[in-house]
């Protein structure tokens, strides 16, 4: 993508303090591969565990013979789809807030945050309310559009040249304030948007069918590819623009490509289990907490350790509050408001 | 700064005024008052302001009599009340985090009133009245807690500013989530209470209003002066002789209490705490809180809104919100360009 930059400033981790590149590459990789056997083990939970617990021979039986009886109906029907949902979903809404923060160099960039996932129920609740659409095919073009544009705009009202943590989130909430007020004046003028909306913009995995994730999955591979492909033009763009143009890297071409990862990320994510805020936040810092600032790094084990989380919260729902269940947005509100909360009392603001 | 006239009474006791600050306020209360005598007059029976003016005065028929004192002022004056104290609120607000966009509705205290009244709506059926209260309990509590989290050695305002969107997000999921628990009734209730409305308002609502409203505005505005030194920083206010955090306190309490009790009446009515002391400073041109102008222009925006949103859309009488909802959005937009430009946020 970009000539530069070259291998060694590339690793711009504290020369010092690593042992010796080779060795942390290891360790990393090592450390890919444990938390893709995490990942194994969480979508192991969330398939067996719900309303109706399934032990986990049965699990294993009803993914590979279809015999037809009730746990497998259940396992097939409601735990794989669910959980297939859930990756894609978390793996989308990791990698959209390690691109976000990346392209803004502001720790607290999220998607849920800025208002991205707003800017979609917005265009989705205007194509339920105004226009009669009903189909999750539709949905997912009208969640591109708001999206797509919630997202330019926030960036460059609060985002460009020279943001500051409080003006970007600051310009990402009363975007979201605007958009959501919106939201409720149309679920106001018509009671059924409203009962088919109530469900939607609370973010929830529930409703995940096999046609939902056929529709969606497209969208979320591209944005992960494209996600993937600009890891090394947006370690450039963190050194700051004059830096990474010494450097050969094409800054507009990456904040365009950037862009629109996190659209397609985001939007797609969105259509399909409405928003669901905080998950883009914290497993970018954890993440880099763990692999140092590299986005070669940091992108893929935001999309492993992502699912991680929010399949992890789903299964918390639907375990502290039975008979009933806690949709995930509810419990990644209430994980990811203290992490966020932690952050912004920390010493200083980290800077990426 | 410009001319400020120092008016000495003999006892000793000096007033300053800033002569347009001054006008500013006056006009603005002749139009909020304009705008609520024809909100009065407007609706299924209609009268013309003169008759209204005759009505309060004591000159009506008995049916005007009645749909003036029972029906219609008491609405228009909890408006002008809600306005006024979410004005207050606001710019009290936006000076403490010296933020222009550091409004109550965005620091996460309407989404707590809206918690609690929720809660109250979905979890227990309750009546108006109780529903009130738990505004203000949600909205004290989600003060306090704000205030607590972003303490460290004292409150700094972009520490105050994000602790309070990180609670509001969170709180956003809980409103959410009581939604969800509500049959399609109660669902319904909630969302107009959600969205800001002044139906049905009546006496019963005017007189705790007025209650709060008569103890906290003049308590703000005696603090102005120590609020202004406040905006030049932590450190200048301490050289000019501040109690910094006693005033702050002082002043958030104020503030929120009076957000709360405002949502209490009309609900989270969105964008008047945000955009009321913005643009009465931009009328004023002075620096600083300008609480008195906020509070009679927020006043004014609110009848309007009121006006517009129950006689502009023919038939249909769309909840207040709904108005506030949309200008502000646009009005938002206008501030980000312009202050972005003027590098203030």
């Amino acid at each position: 993508m970009v000539d530069s930059p070259p291998e060694q400033s590339a690793a711009r981790t504290p020369a010092a303090a690593a042992p010796e590149p080779r060795k942390r590459h290891a360790l990393r990789a090592a450390g890919l591969l444990l938390a893709v056997g995490v990942l194994l083990l969480v979508c192991v939970a969330s398939i067996a565990i719900g309303a109706k617990a399934v032990p986990v021979a049965d699990v294993w039986h009803g993914l590979f013979q279809n015999s037809g009886t009730g746990n497998d109906v259940v396992i097939r029907d409601v735990r794989v789809p669910r959980t297939v949902l859930g990756l894609l979903v978390g793996a989308a809404l990791g990698l959209a807030g390690a691109v976000m923060q990346a392209l803004t160099r502001n720790p607290l960039a999220e998607p849920g945050l800025l208002g991205v996932n707003a800017g979609a129920a917005a265009a989705v609740v205007t194509a339920i309310g105004f226009l009669g659409v009903t189909s999750i095919t539709a949905y997912v073009w009208f969640a591109f559009l708001g999206a797509g544009v919630v997202s330019v705009v926030v960036y460059v009202l609060g985002g460009s040249r020279g943001a500051t943590p409080v003006r970007l989130a600051l310009a990402g909430t009363a975007a979201t304030a605007a958009l959501f007020g919106y939201v409720n004046a149309v679920q106001l003028l018509d009671s059924a948007a409203l009962d088919r909306l109530r469900f939607w913009t609370v973010g929830s995995l529930a409703s995940a069918d096999p046609a939902t994730i056929g529709k969606v999955a497209p969208f979320i591979g591209a944005g992960v590819v494209l996600a993937l492909l600009i890891a090394r033009p947006l370690n450039a763009l963190e050194m700051g623009d004059d830096t990474a143009r010494a450097l050969g890297a094409r800054l507009t071409r990456t904040r365009v490509l950037a862009m629109a990862a996190v659209t397609l990320l985001c939007g797609a994510a969105t259509a399909a289990c409405g928003p669901i805020v905080f998950i883009g936040l914290m497993v970018p810092h954890l993440v880099r907490a763990i692999t140092g600032p590299d986005m070669r790094w940091i992108l893929p084990y935001a999309a492993v350790l992502s699912p991680v989380l929010l399949l992890g919260s789903d299964v918390v729902g639907r375990v502290v509050a039975r008979p009933s269940e806690l949709q995930v947005g509810v419990v990644t509100a209430f994980i990811g408001g203290p992490v966020f909360i932690y952050l912004v009392r920390r010493k200083r603001m980290a800077q990426l | 700064m410009k001319a400020v006239k120092a008016i000495r009474t003999p006892g000793g006791l000096s007033v300053r005024v800033d002569p347009r600050a001054a006008l500013v306020a006056l006009l603005l209360l002749a139009a909020a008052l304009a705008v609520a005598v024809v909100l009065v007059g407007s609706g299924d029976f209609p009268m013309t302001p003169g008759e209204v003016v005759a009505t309060l005065l004591g000159d009506g028929t008995p049916a005007q009599e009645f749909i003036v004192r029972d029906l219609r002022l008491p609405r228009v004056l909890v408006a002008l009340l809600v306005g006024a104290a979410l004005a207050v609120g606001g710019a009290l607000f936006q000076s403490i985090s010296r933020n222009p966009l550091g409004s109550p509705d965005v620091l996460g205290f309407g989404q707590g009133s809206t918690v609690g009244a929720l809660t109250v709506i979905v979890l227990f059926r309750g009546d108006a009245f109780a529903t009130a209260g738990g505004a203000i309990v949600g909205g004290l509590v989600t003060g306090a807690l704000v205030y607590l989290l972003a303490w460290k050695r004292g409150v700094h305002g972009y520490r105050l500013v994000l602790i309070g969107i990180g609670i509001a997000a969170m709180l956003t999921g809980a409103i959410h989530y009581l939604i969800t628990k509500a049959n399609l009734v109660d669902a319904t209730r909630a969302v107009v209470w959600m969205t800001g409305s002044l139906d049905g308002r009546d006496w019963s609502q005017f007189w705790p209003l007025l209650a709060v409203c008569a103890v906290l505005v003049p308590l703000s505005l005696a603090y102005g002066r120590p609020l202004r030194m406040l905006e030049m920083g932590d450190d200048a206010a301490y050289a000019l002789g501040i109690r910094v955090e006693r005033t702050r306190a002082v002043l958030m309490g104020s503030a929120v209490l009076l957000t709360a009790v405002a949502t209490a009446a009309a609900g989270p009515i969105v964008f008047v705490a945000l955009s009321a002391p913005q643009l009465a400073r931009r009328l004023t041109r002075s620096p600083g809180p300008n609480l008195a102008a906020s509070a009679v222009m927020g006043a004014a925006l609110l009848v309007v809104a009121d006006w517009a949103a129950t006689s502009a859309f023919g038939d249909r009488r769309l909840p207040v919100g709904v108005v506030t909802g949309v200008l502000g959005g646009v009005y938002l937009l206008w501030l980000l360009v312009t202050e972005r430009k003027a590098g203030r946020i």
